[in-house]
């Protein structure tokens, strides 16, 4: 069995039929069936849907017809994000029999271009959380380094790819949830800049910073499944018209003369000497590809973590009320109405996301907004000011995605803030809505994989591909 | 201390949550060192900053324009009731909430 797939190589190998699309699914699956059991990746499978497409992919094959950009891409997708007829349960008890009756735009776009879903991958609770620790049906192993965390809240996601059971993946970002499982399981990981990729279909954490986006082997992969979800969706109006470029074509474009600005804030204490190390190596290199490398400032970074946690959870607070054993999930029956409310909710909802809760309706409630939620969305708007005043500068922004590498299962579990402040180096582009990829930068002593992140200005896709990409294939196995 | 018992309990009563005895006082406890962390927002002077309540730029945001108010074909009312704990015919049934 062919292993490391790349779309590339599945597209090649499909049009000059060395393997069919049923072939090329049937082989992770059998994978999957091996390791899942250990790894934990799939919460659910759908193989009945997945040889559908696989076989309307290798009837164009034998028809001889033209093939679409993803034709017969096995990829996984993170179960915050809606498939129709096929269970999707955000990581959480609440919705364990939930079966959507619409597919997510992402998904739609992604089997129009001929990709082949696999199932649904593993996450924490509603995509609260930084470790996969949070899910209601376990943790993720990392396949990158075994017995640590996978990353969160994405990490099924990420461990899908970089454990081979797909080519590629989706996940959500709301505050590093695609960028730092990428970091943590040694793969590229991106997401797009708020607006770029519909959300229609994406449960909802907090509307204001999620995201989709992908993951991958390689970054000219990030490039392209990104290429197909991005665009205008009528069906969600946070979508924009904004032009979507040509990222394939843009990715190969020389860095030479590129500004990169290095803000000293994230190199600060709490930062590991080995992240540091591999990331102080990575900037070199970028030197070396002739890439004007200046420092920066921005002086909120450290207001960062603060601004995420007020605003995330109040969001959530709100979003999270849909979930009251009515019209779906899970229901525990009481005698009045608010009753059965308040047990549905206690009984379906895991300690994270109970947490948040009750954080972010307390943010917002009497007496306390102003001091709290307002005070967040003006210290908000002090951190997207920071990126502008950056961007009059240089061209793109690169730090660390995670001052920590991958730490051990069970490590953190117990202390919620020390959580939350690992987020650090992420949660600052969320808040400004901008993108941002996290690309392989080495393993701290060969096996702890740290994650170099590129932002760029708003809808400056392009560019951060383009940089990520020239790093990628400059970077030699041992910075 | 940022937050009390009694502010938590009124917070799960406003979020319909039930919580246990032991939750409440381990949440208490977690979520007042976060709140204590939070609290250096205060040291920014944000008085004349105009809170950011939009992501996207003003001339993206002229894309979220509204649509016309047409109606049209959605065949997944089946599918929708089908999720339901308790569903009755086109309705969702709850328990009584009128007491007389």
């Amino acid at each position: 069995m062919t292993t490391n797939w790349t779309i590339n190589s599945v597209k090649e190998a499909i049009a000059g039929k060395k393997v069919s699309a049923r072939e090329l699914a049937a082989e992770h699956f059998k994978r999957i069936a091996a390791r899942n059991k250990e790894m934990n990746v799939y919460l659910t499978l759908c193989e009945e849907r997945a040889y559908a497409q696989a076989d309307r992919i290798d009837a164009d094959v034998a028809a001889g017809r033209a093939l679409p950009a993803l034709a017969g891409v096995p990829i996984a997708v993170k179960d915050v994000i809606s498939t129709r007829g096929v269970r999707t349960t955000c990581g959480s008890k609440i919705l364990e029999n939930y079966v959507p009756p619409y597919d997510a735009t992402a998904v739609t776009r992604l089997e129009a271009a001929g990709a082949v879903i696999l199932g649904k991958t593993n996450c924490d609770e509603f995509a609260m959380g930084s470790s996969n620790e949070n899910s209601a049906y376990g943790p993720v192993q990392n396949p990158a380094a075994p017995g640590t965390v996978p990353g969160g809240s994405s990490g099924g996601s990420a461990a899908a790819v970089a454990a081979d059971l797909a080519v590629t993946s989706l996940g959500t970002d709301t505050g590093g949830s695609i960028r730092q499982p990428g970091a943590f399981c040694g793969i590229p990981a991106m997401m797009g800049s708020y607006g770029r990729v519909s959300r229609y279909g994406l449960i909802a954490f907090a509307s204001s910073l999620d995201r989709i986006g992908p993951f991958a082997r390689k970054v000219e992969d990030v490039a392209a499944v990104l290429q197909v979800m991005a665009g205008r969706d009528p069906n969600d109006s946070t979508s924009t018209t904004a032009p979507v470029e040509d990222y394939t074509a843009e990715m190969r474009k020389p860095v030479k003369g590129m500004k990169i600005g290095i803000p000293k804030e994230y190199f600060g204490e709490g930062m590991d000497s080995g992240v540091r190390e591999k990331i102080t190596a990575g900037i070199e290199l970028l030197r070396k590809l002739g890439c004007q490398v200046m420092d920066i400032q921005m002086p909120h970074t450290d207001y960062a973590i603060a601004t995420y946690y007020i605003i995330a959870t109040a969001e959530a607070s709100s979003n999270l009320a849909r979930y009251d054993g009515v019209r779906y999930g899970l229901r525990q029956e009481s005698d009045t109405l608010v009753s059965t409310y308040r047990k549905t909710r206690g009984a379906g909802f895991g300690a994270e996301v109970k947490r948040r809760i009750v954080l972010g309706t307390y943010v917002l409630s009497a007496g306390y907004y102003d001091a709290y939620y307002l005070k967040g969305q003006k210290v908000r708007a002090l951190i997207a000011q920071d990126f502008r005043n950056a961007f009059q500068k240089v061209d793109v922004i690169v730090t660390p995605t995670s001052p920590v590498p991958p730490f051990r299962l069970g490590e953190r579990t117990n202390d919620p803030l020390q959580m939350y402040l690992a987020d650090i180096y992420t949660v600052t582009g969320s808040l400004a809505g901008l993108p941002g990829i996290s690309v392989p930068c080495g393993k701290i002593c060969g096996k702890l994989p740290v994650g170099l992140q590129v932002f760029g200005p708003a809808f400056g896709e392009a560019r951060v591909l383009q940089l990520a990409h020239a790093f990628e294939e400059a970077r030699g196995a041992n910075i | 201390m940022k937050i009390s018992r009694h502010d938590v309990l009124r917070v799960a009563e406003l979020a319909y949550l039930d919580l246990s005895e032991t939750e409440l006082e381990i949440y208490r406890a977690q979520i007042d060192e976060i709140l204590e962390y939070i609290g250096k927002l205060n040291e920014l002077d944000t008085a004349k900053v105009e809170p950011m309540a939009q992501v996207l730029a003003d001339d993206q945001t002229a894309d979220a324009t509204l649509r016309e108010d047409v109606v049209t074909p959605c065949a997944v009312a089946e599918d929708i009731l089908r999720q339901a704990p308790d569903p009755e015919g086109p309705y969702f049934r709850v328990p009584k909430v009128i007491e007389r």
